[in-house]
């Protein structure tokens, strides 16, 4: 059964079994504005959690993709860079970045389901 | 508490137009102004381009230097030559400090024999009226107008909406200034100058309104149907592509008119005479060339480049660095300008950006990114 898990950096995970597939939310995309240009991570990139997984700038601002969890990048969504407003007009759907295996589940525990991240957004503003 | 709505921030008379617009508020130069409104930077900009869009810039200074011979007293601190400006005029140009670094930009308008307008950098007014005041001799006074609202309205349309509500002023030439009567729907009549000027690369107009009547008149042009409000977001987009200097980024104390290619404001009477701060540097400068220069920089890939990145030649050795980039949505990709070692300043010189520790290829490209469509009369 697959569920969905946020981080503080305002990425969204679907996990489904020992995979993730991640993007970031519509709270991110409407903060950063017009998306220009998206870099993904290639398949076989070993990835610590918290390390720099992909590169997402709008007209005004560069900013980074953290990754999650630790893994290895199994899928980047080579969609994006040539169609990179798709992560303004479907974050949660075609606008993902990339998918990665899960190394260690208790990572996965430890953030945020779908209330509290919600939760977590409404204090922003 | 969002950070806009610090009560340290200066707010301009468009505050709670912009906030009932959805405009999103950011800190500037120590002013709460809208970065974007809900369409967003991208379609801001786009729709400057195609029509036409209205600008706040009342954090900008505008200011007055009166008396007798303000000209004489102006040209000591800047390269222009002020004196051959004819009445209702204006003029670009920088102040120097004695090393001919530039303190500030700014647009001088000639009033008359007695008054010049001028309108300097939001973070730059206190020093820059200060500097100047510190320079003048007694007989001449510099004013401030810190009551006044500054708009833009720039675009293509700008001169098919203005004359709705300022008759004529669609014959006014590019880079002159007079005072007119704005006609609100009311019936009143709002005293303003108009500047026909912008900072976008197209055709339009800067607005001086008395702060009172700025959101009436800010709120009748938004009603026309080619206008629509724009922040500072696509505002800067909008000059990058026009390669025009933002101040404190492309130009600074450490920069001089000549490294930063804008050999034209410095007058052909200034070239003989000298007497401006830096006149020996500049002149210098101008006959021997400089050791950098201003240059527009077009990444080759889709990867914008920011302030700061470094710029190598093709043998991976420093020639400077970008000091305004982003994504030019006009020209659908990556643009930015720099400073490069003069050695490497031809068009189509080939360069490397080094973005997130890799090298990407760029070269050296003519500004602007967006050809300018300035008003060239009828």
């Amino acid at each position: 059964m697959s569920e969905l898990r946020f981080t503080k950096d305002h990425e969204w995970l679907l996990i489904d079994g020992d995979t993730a597939t991640v993007g970031i939310t519509d709270y991110a995309q409407g903060q950063l504005g017009d998306i220009v240009f998206v870099e993904v991570p290639e398949k076989g990139k070993q990835l610590k959690a918290g390390a720099d997984a992909a590169v997402v700038e709008s007209v005004k601002a560069a900013s980074e993709v953290y990754a999650p969890i630790a893994g290895e990048v199994t899928e980047g969504n080579t969609a994006l860079p040539d169609a990179p407003e798709t992560v303004n007009s479907d974050p949660q759907g075609a606008g993902w970045f990339f998918k990665m295996t899960i190394a260690d589940q208790n990572e996965v525990k430890a953030l945020m389901d779908q209330n509290a991240y919600d939760k977590f957004v409404a204090e922003l503003s | 508490m969002d950070h806009a709505t610090d009560l340290s921030l200066k707010s301009t008379p468009l505050d709670a137009l912009h906030r009932s617009l959805g405009g999103k508020m950011v800190p500037f130069a120590g002013y709460a102004m809208p970065v974007n409104y809900p369409i967003g930077v991208l379609k801001e900009h786009l729709h400057t381009r195609a029509k036409a869009g209205l600008f706040d810039v009342s954090h900008m200074g505008q200011g007055e230097l009166t008396g007798s011979d303000p000209a004489a007293a102006l040209e000591a601190l800047i390269p222009g030559d002020v004196k051959a400006l004819a009445p209702g005029r204006i003029r670009y140009s920088t102040l120097l400090n004695a090393e001919g670094g530039i303190i500030d930009d700014l647009m001088i308008t000639k009033v008359d024999d007695g008054r010049l307008f001028l309108i300097v950098n939001a973070a730059c007014k206190d020093g820059d009226y200060a500097h100047i005041a510190a320079a003048l001799d007694g007989k001449v006074k510099v004013g401030r107008f810190e009551d006044r609202a500054l708009l833009a309205l720039q675009g293509p349309d700008a001169a098919k909406v203005l004359p709705r509500f300022v008759p004529g002023c669609e014959a006014m030439a590019f880079m002159s200034s007079k005072v007119d009567r704005f006609k609100l729907p009311s019936g009143k009549g709002v005293d303003v100058r108009l500047f026909r000027s912008g900072y976008t690369g197209e055709d339009g107009w800067e607005i001086s309104i008395p702060g009172e009547d700025g959101e009436a008149v800010a709120k009748v042009l938004l009603d026309q149907p080619e206008v629509e409000p724009i922040g500072l977001g696509a505002r800067d987009s909008l000059r990058l592509e026009a390669g025009l200097c933002l101040y404190g980024s492309d130009i600074d104390a450490t920069t001089t008119p000549v490294e930063a290619n804008l050999n034209w404001i410095i007058g052909k009477r200034r070239r003989a005479e000298g007497g401006f701060p830096g006149a020996e540097k500049i002149l210098a400068q101008l006959k021997d060339g400089p050791d950098k220069l201003r240059v527009g920089i077009k990444p080759l890939g889709r990867a914008p480049a920011r302030a700061h990145t470094e710029i190598q030649d093709t043998n991976n050795q420093p020639l400077g660095e970008i000091t305004s980039g982003g994504f030019g949505p006009s020209v659908n990709g990556p643009v930015a300008m720099g400073y490069v070692a003069a050695t490497h300043a031809g068009t189509k010189t080939q360069v490397n950006l080094i973005v997130r520790g890799q090298s990407m290829p760029a070269e050296v490209a003519d500004l602007p990114f967006t050809p300018h469509r300035y008003f060239k009369g009828k």
